[in-house]
């Protein structure tokens, strides 16, 4: 059916046979299988799924409910869009496990704005379901697990990808992140305990359940199971969508796509970060170059500050506008860039613009203030070729009085 | 705090950030006792306690911008991050529940520079000079600044205004560019009081608070109770200041300048002036007031004292019709009517129930009608040359004195309204030093009130005057409480009900005789707002009086009161309150003497007669909760 090929998602497999699977065993035998098979969350901060479903499933509230997260809005990434198009049954076949898992009566998929010209198939597919009995009452039989699912659609807000946030957004609130603890999984959608995962996380599931945990942590590295599917964009012969198993460097993912001449590529979309040539050698997995999925590849024509700023400029934009560091901070960088690229900023600003820096990776209140400088700071610290600092000490140029 | 003020049920904060608690802890959390290190030193506290607070414990002060004690959680300011070890970020301690035993830093060197950078951040777009600044040297920001040595301006400073100044409301003036976005007047507007004419809008930097379609303040639906500028950390929102009139009317040799002093600020104002909260300094105040220069000075507990007069009557009125007459036109419960954040509140959103509000006015418009109309007649004094001055701890009754209602003299009523903070301010002038002032008496003829007059200032306080004169009018026995103290009606409780049995009515009121008075007390319109909607479903039809006051804490906690405000600054001032009542000898209304001269002189056809409904009684408007647009919108 599928012209793809991958390790996992873009294996074969039977529609339903790995929801099948999971009500033939109890819940927690499934939740074992998921801990065992050591699947990381897909969205980009990768914790690992077993753990986030057993807190929710271990809470005894008398509604539980599983959210997919289909807000695909990092700069570069479109791998949740080829999955929603091509794949939609295993994402929601997956939604329902985590449901018979947790123990939640309902499920919603959060989509993008953007992606509302998908809804429609999705819905023919959700009631295609209901029609098969995988979702609705006693599903396939298995009496007393009634579980439903319901598109919720987001409004273009890239801010409402950030879990707690989406969460305000399906409650029909302004969408910003919450203090965390408490997390989602004990206090979300509505005050009850709620599993959040990303569409990607939630199709390899099926496949765990139908393939087994070890097959699956046989692929990838020992701390990274399994692939990640890359949206690979920039300069190269064949941009695309691609099942990588996780540990392939970066070269060999340069040289799967025909890339040529590479400067540099960003990893992990606008939050993530900018490794050069000599870091090409790094691992697409958890515990080393972890992306959400977004692989831009920059040959030497391009250059990396307008990047830089472009991106800046993108969190400016979508940053909620509640925390202080993110609100105020993004701005500074941007003004300290246009500063860097006249060729007039000094060291001591630099300086202090690092340290803002890391005010705002490590007390932003959410994920996107804390990773907004990430791609300031690859660049800056990494490519010192791409920029000239001023010797001059001036009032006018640098603000810092000096 | 056990009593928040905001509503937690009712509230649109997200459930996790409306307390302190964890969500989903096992019941009696509170209960379980965990050890924490915070820099090195062991501290215990229950389950669910934050960082913030379990410093506090051990006197390390961790500051803040967005987080208030009275407000849900936000966490949005940053200011207060610490490292907690174990983890990668570090953590707004305002809203980190402690749920397992962690060791803390409160001042580790990556602290002090986000701090340092946060706060940078935060006056790099702070437009506007502290000198001009009427929360200078009362600011949060400003008081940050100084403690975190800030000498420069590290990422630069914004050099002229954003925004325009909205000076449009009566009571509340916006400056957004001194705004730092903490969000204290949306969670205050939202879920403290529950109107919600503030939010954000936009996002990033273009992020602002702004009123509904960013129309006006005047023209959206604020109910003016001056409760978001009591809890904005910086001078982007101020009460609308008529000090200079006053000035210029008290320098006029030809004004007959008249000062009515309420019960809250007196027992507020010293706050200003470094007292502990809960001192109480009425007869100092007397005299710094006639230092200031004004002519009289009088007390509104003396038409605190009408009110009741007038209010209490009209309920046993509206007892008798119900009851006796089978009146199916009269409405009960009856509500109080004085507090005129609640009164344009019930005219906004429940603008069908407005006969339930009592029509007496409020004890400030009482005391302006029989000022330009007895005094004047009394003392041969032109009226017009009048100029009535009211200190009060309110910012809505800024807007009160100028509903055209209210010009019942003939004249306008009440000519300016001061908040206890203006008037600390205009003492300060001065150079008056009010905590050490000599005592003195208030004028003849009005300067004698009730403690049941000077309890209005507390949630519950009207409820206790009223009870104490109108029980004592249907039996002739004094309210049967220990001391006067009507004790079920007081307490910090949103919404609180009293059922007070009568024994031994007798005369017109015979038909009292067994009946139990059921009243209900709701403090905040939040509070008030959940009495309503019990109220249009008809649950409260076996009440017959419920006292409702806008501001949580009642006047003590007014709009117009010295910042900051806390539950526990609250709860002192009430204390002052209502041990000055228990030092007073007349402690009922109807026991005023002067009370009992103007009936006779003056409202000869007694309390609700003709001539009180022509001075003392008002009408409402039917606002209802509907902009129109196209009008408003310039």
């Amino acid at each position: 059916m599928s012209k793809r090929e991958g390790p996992v998602i873009f294996s074969e497999i039977k529609p339903l046979t790995g929801l099948r699977k999971a009500l033939e065993m109890s819940g927690e035998a499934v939740l074992e299988v998921i801990k065992s098979s050591n699947l990381k969350g897909r969205g980009g901060a990768g914790f690992p799924t077993g753990l986030k479903w057993g807190f929710a499933a271990s809470d005894s509230d008398e509604h539980k409910y599983v959210v997919c997260n289909a807000d695909e809005g990092e700069p570069g990434t479109f791998k949740d869009r080829v999955l929603l198009s091509e794949y939609p049954l295993l994402m929601l076949e997956g939604m329902v496990i985590a449901g018979y898992v947790i123990g939640a009566d309902r499920g919603y998929v959060y989509l993008r704005g953007e992606y509302k010209g998908l809804k429609k198939e999705l819905e023919r597919v959700i009631s295609e379901m209901r029609e098969n009995k995988a979702l609705g009452e006693d599903i396939l039989g298995k009496k007393g697990f009634n579980f439903d699912i319901e598109i919720k659609m987001g409004a273009g807000a890239y801010i409402c990808g950030e879990e707690t946030a989406l969460i305000e957004s399906m409650e029909g609130q302004r969408g910003e992140p919450r203090n965390r603890p408490p997390f989602p999984v004990n206090t979300g959608f509505l005050g009850f305990p709620t599993v959040v995962n990303n569409v990607e996380t939630m199709s390899v599931v099926p496949h765990i359940l139908v393939k087994g945990a070890d097959w699956f942590k046989a692929i990838g590295t020992e701390k990274s199971a399994g692939t990640k599917i890359l949206s690979v964009s920039g300069d190269c012969v064949k941009p695309g969508v691609y099942e990588v198993p996780f540990g392939m460097t970066v070269e060999e993912v340069l040289k799967m796509v025909g890339a040529e001449d590479t400067k540099a590529v960003q990893v992990g979309g606008a939050s993530g970060v900018c490794v050069g040539k000599d870091e090409f050698g790094r691992e697409i997995s958890f515990e080393d170059l972890p992306t959400g999925g977004s692989f831009i590849i920059l040959n030497s024509g391009r250059n990396l500050l307008d990047m830089v700023k472009n991106f800046l400029e993108f969190f400016n934009e979508e940053s909620c506008g509640q925390c202080t560091p993110c609100r105020e901070g993004v701005p500074v960088l941007i003004e300290g860039l246009e500063l860097i690229k006249k060729e007039e900023c000094n060291e001591r600003y630099l300086k202090d613009l690092f340290s803002l820096c890391e005010t705002l990776q490590c007390s932003s209140k959410c994920g996107l203030g804390q990773s907004a400088p990430n791609a300031f700071v690859s660049v800056l610290d990494k490519f010192k070729d791409e920029y000239k600092l001023s010797t001059k000490i001036k009032k006018e140029t640098v603000f810092n009085g000096q | 705090m056990d009593n928040k003020p905001f509503a937690e049920e009712t509230s649109r904060a997200p459930i996790s950030q409306r307390s302190q608690e964890v969500e989903g802890a096992e019941a009696g959390a509170s209960e379980i006792m965990i050890k924490v290190v915070i820099n090195d030193v062991e501290v215990t506290v229950p389950k669910g306690t934050t960082i913030l607070d379990a410093a506090k414990k051990i006197n390390i002060k961790i500051p803040t911008l967005c987080h208030h004690e009275d407000l849900c959680l936000a966490g949005v300011c940053r200011i207060c991050v610490v490292d907690v070890e174990g983890q990668k970020n570090l953590q707004a301690s305002c809203s980190y529940p402690i749920s397992e035993p962690i060791k803390v830093k409160t001042y580790t060197d990556r602290v002090r520079r986000a701090r340092t950078n946060i706060l940078q951040l935060l006056l790099k777009n702070h437009y506007g000079e502290c000198y001009t600044c009427a929360r200078n040297n009362n600011c949060e920001l400003q008081t940050l600044a100084a403690e975190y040595g800030v000498t420069i301006y590290k990422f630069g400073h914004i050099d002229k205004p954003r925004y325009e100044k909205d000076q449009t409301n009566y009571a509340v003036e916006r400056d957004m560019d001194k705004c730092i976005l903490c969000r204290r007047c949306v969670r205050t507007c939202i879920d403290l009081q529950e109107v919600g004419v503030l939010e954000a809008v936009n996002r990033g930097s273009e992020t602002k608070i702004e009123t509904y379609l960013d129309l006006p303040l005047n023209d959206v639906l604020c109910i003016n109770c001056g409760q978001c500028v009591n809890r904005c950390p910086t001078g982007a929102l101020k009460a609308k200041d008529p000090a200079n009139e006053v000035w210029d009317a008290i320098d006029d040799p030809d004004k007959h300048v008249i000062l009515q002093t309420a019960p809250s600020p007196r027992a507020a104002i010293g706050e200003e002036f470094g007292l502990p909260a809960g001192t109480s300094v009425t007869k100092k105040l007397n005299n710094a007031a006639k230092w200031m220069g004004f002519d009289k000075v009088f007390d509104t507990n003396f038409t605190a004292d009408l009110t009741i007069m007038e209010e209490g009557t009209e309920l046993l009125l509206r007892l008798k019709k119900a009851l006796i007459d089978k009146d199916a036109s009269v409405r009960l419960p009856q509500i109080t009517s004085c507090s005129p954040g609640w009164v344009k509140f019930i005219e906004y959103y429940y603008p069908e129930k407005l006969d339930h509000l009592s029509t007496a006015k409020s004890p400030q418009q009482m005391f302006g009608a029989v000022i330009k109309t007895w005094y004047a007649a009394r003392n041969s004094i032109d009226p017009s040359k009048i100029v009535s001055v009211a200190l009060m701890p309110c910012t809505a009754k800024k807007f009160e004195l100028e509903r055209p209602e209210m010009r019942d003299s003939g004249y306008k009523d009440v000519d300016y309204g001061l908040t206890t903070r203006e008037f600390a301010g205009m003492i300060k002038k001065c150079g008056i030093d009010l905590p050490n002032l000599p005592d003195s008496e208030f004028d003849d003829p009005i300067g004698m009130g009730s403690g049941a007059g000077l309890v209005f200032g507390s949630t519950g306080g009207v409820m206790e005057a009223a009870l104490r004169t109108a029980y004592e009018i249907i039996t002739g026995e004094p309210v049967p409480f220990e001391n006067l103290k009507v004790t079920p009606v007081r307490g910090e409780e949103g919404v609180r009900t009293a059922e007070i049995p009568i024994k031994g009515a007798k005369g017109d009121w015979a038909f009292l005789d067994g009946v139990t008075l059921n009243v209900m007390i709701a403090h905040g319109t939040a509070n008030a707002k959940k009495v309503m909607e019990m109220l249009k479903s008809g649950e409260l039809d076996k009440y017959h009086f419920i006292e409702i006051m806008a501001c949580p804490g009642g006047c003590l906690g007014g709009g117009g009161q010295p910042i900051p405000t806390s539950p526990a600054i609250r709860e002192a001032r009430a204390r002052a309150i209502y041990a000055e009542d228990e030092s007073l000898t007349i402690r009922k209304s109807h026991d005023n003497p002067v009370i009992k001269t103007i009936y006779e002189e003056f409202f000869t056809d007694g309390p609700c007669g003709h001539k009180s409904h022509e001075l003392l009684h008002t009408k409402y408007t039917k606002r209802g909760k509907w902009i129109d647009v196209k009008k408003e919108k310039k």
